[in-house]
């Protein structure tokens, strides 16, 4: 039996052991922000955080993970109360069909964590291995530096914090 | 004893002397730009082919710089040394250097004022370079946009902060000698060697080094080590399953991967993006001269590929289409983390580039230390831009029980090699050199 910590709440998993880590999300836990884009880790579209370092879901067997600690976009804030990286990306209006946000979001609040201040480079090297088929790049690091700031407790003028 | 005392003074005056006469070297004189009409088309297409050859943009760049406007920090065991500007700006880069200046930086290892440069400029092999040639690429690297781009300084501790140091170290380590053509053996396959041994200086990574930086020239192309990777050895001592052919070097020069080998990772990445431009014919000598290195192919045993699972059929697919692959319920945990990890893409029955390397014919597994091996399965191998080439995420999520456990397996039940040593301190320095950088750009805030 394989036990991890998912978003602060500990569970056991009735799953094989090679199953990945996505099926188990989305499936045994019911936990659906995660995305299934291709399934070979190209695509980042199942980012979730593996003890603050962004993996690729789909391709990481559960096996690997017990007494690990995995944070998925659901563990950041719900759609009433976002949390800064999700609401900078409300506000930027960052997504357009949102298969990727899920895992642009994870991939941003693992840099911010490390790097309160990123500058660009920073911002489109971390935010790399995850592809956007919608072409939102520009928006999403807009959301990425308005959550810098909102986290930094400097947030933006002249905009609204959030769309709701 | 005033008599003898004097006479030591002397003569040590005189040496003195005579090492200052050979470590120095004079200015040569500053010349205005040559306006890029005054050079050769020709020529000028010549230079380009060999500045690819020689890897010039690599190190003559920075991250997200200009090409060959230079900048990029290259740490060595003594310190970080910076490249520097080799566009043709007046004041920053090489624009008032003539074609003699040129000529000596790459022989002799000296700027055009006069100054030793540093050996992580490879003027040990550059020396090889013909009249012709180096007149070609001054041509190719004067008509370049000139850039205004002046290098951070080294950062390099007393004594080797001093240039004139670098003529003791000449002295001890630096001979040139002009390029001569072995008669006994074809023109490609001599024009292969000055290739090699000259301009895209391999040895430079693939040769040892001695304690003071300098190519171990008895040893040449036993292996060696860049950038927290290890160069494999290109000799006889090649641990590669498949001996390379010669059409196997050319097509993994040029395309940055190899059926029976693996890919081109790390400093070796971008060596062979830089050949992928470079003339056919060029990169066929090389590899003509690199296969006459290694082993010849009836001595090195072919390792059989894995045997197809218990099912009877190998996967047909990668990622997750791909059967599952059948574990006996006495597998060992390396067995069991390949399986659910690996075996999906590496076991898939496809060659590269849509499916994994054979793991039975990785170099990396087969290879001396588990180095090369960690780091590409912590990072991934990236995809490459703007070429189809294979790609692998990385698998940095293992901690380092299965680490363990799964390069314990590939060492011993897919290659049949001795356990590594030190697998965990291996593993301890793999993880940190392939830790995410916080942004750390001095120039960050500045507009
Ligand atoms: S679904 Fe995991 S990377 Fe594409
Ligand atoms: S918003 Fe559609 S893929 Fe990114």
């Amino acid at each position: 039996m394989i036990t991890f910590t998912v978003n602060g709440t500990r569970r056991t998993i009735a799953a094989a052991p090679d199953t990945p880590l996505l099926y188990v999300l989305r499936g045994e836990l019911e936990l659906n922000g995660a995305k299934f884009g291709c399934g070979l880790g190209q695509c980042g579209a199942c980012t979730v955080l593996v003890d603050g370092e962004p993996v690729f879901s789909c391709i990481t067997p559960v096996m690997l993970l017990d007494e690990r600690t995995v944070r998925t976009i659901e563990g950041l804030g719900s759609a009433d109360a976002p949390g800064p990286v999700q609401a900078a990306f409300i506000a930027e209006q960052a997504a357009q069909c949102g298969y990727c946000i899920a895992g642009m979001v994870m991939r941003a609040q693992a840099l911010l964590e490390r790097d309160g201040d990123p500058d660009d480079d920073a911002i489109l090297a971390a935010l790399e291995p995850s592809l956007c088929r919608c072409g939102t790049h520009v928006r999403i690091v807009r959301a990425v530096k308005r959550a810098a700031r909102t986290m930094a407790g400097k947030p933006m003028a002249g905009k609204v914090e959030a769309v709701r | 004893m005033k008599r003898v005392l004097l006479l030591t003074l002397v003569a040590a005056g005189c040496g003195a002397l005579a090492a200052l006469a050979y470590a120095w070297h004079g200015e040569i004189a500053p010349i205005s730009p040559p306006p890029a009409a005054t050079f050769d088309r020709a020529q000028i297409e010549r230079g380009a082919a060999l500045a690819l050859i020689g890897d010039c943009r690599t190190c003559h760049t920075a991250p997200g710089g200009t090409t060959f406007a230079g900048g990029l920090a290259m740490p060595t065991p003594f310190g970080t040394i910076y490249s520097t500007n080799i566009t043709p700006d007046p004041e920053t880069g090489i624009g008032r250097w003539p074609l003699a200046a040129f000529v000596r930086a790459m022989r002799e290892g000296v700027d055009r004022e006069g100054r030793h440069l540093y050996p992580a400029f490879p003027y040990d092999h550059f020396s090889l370079t013909t009249d012709a040639d180096l007149a070609a690429l001054y041509a190719f690297l004067m008509t370049r946009t000139p850039v205004v781009a002046t290098a951070p300084a080294n950062q390099l501790p007393f004594p080797i902060n001093i240039r004139l140091v670098l003529a003791g170290w000449k002295l001890l380590f630096f001979h040139p000698e002009p390029f001569k053509d072995d008669p006994s053996r074809d023109a490609a396959w001599n024009r292969g060697r000055y290739l090699v041994e000259g301009l895209a200086h391999c040895g430079a990574c693939h040769t040892p080094r001695n304690l003071m930086g300098a190519e171990i020239r008895s040893r040449a192309f036993a292996g060696g080590e860049a950038e927290g990777w290890t160069a494999y050895p290109l000799d006889a001592q090649s641990p590669a399953r498949v001996p390379w052919t010669k059409a196997a070097l050319a097509q993994y020069l040029r395309e940055g991967w190899q059926t029976d080998h693996g890919v081109a990772l790390g400093p070796m990445g971008p060596v062979t993006e830089n050949l992928a431009e470079a003339p056919a014919q060029d990169i066929e000598a090389m590899a003509d001269y690199l296969a006459s290195l290694g082993a010849p192919a009836s001595e090195t045993a072919t390792p059989k590929a894995p045997a197809p699972d218990a099912s009877g059929q190998r996967p047909q697919s990668a990622g997750w289409q791909a059967a599952a692959m059948a574990l006996p319920t006495d597998a060992s945990a390396g067995r069991r983390v390949f399986a659910a990890a690996c075996a999906a893409c590496h076991q898939a029955g496809r060659p590269l580039p849509l499916g994994g390397v054979d793991l039975a014919l990785s170099t990396a597994v087969a290879a001396e230390t588990p180095r090369n091996l960690l780091n590409l399965i912590l990072r991934g191998v990236p995809a490459a831009d703007g070429v189809a080439a294979p790609i692998m995420p990385p698998f940095a999520a293992m901690d380092d029980t299965a680490l363990t456990a799964l390069l314990d397996y590939l060492r011993r039940d897919i290659a049949a090699r001795p356990a590594w040593l030190d697998l965990a301190a291996a593993i301890t320095a793999a993880r940190r050199a392939a830790a995410p950088q916080t942004t750390a750009n001095p120039a960050k805030g500045a507009p």
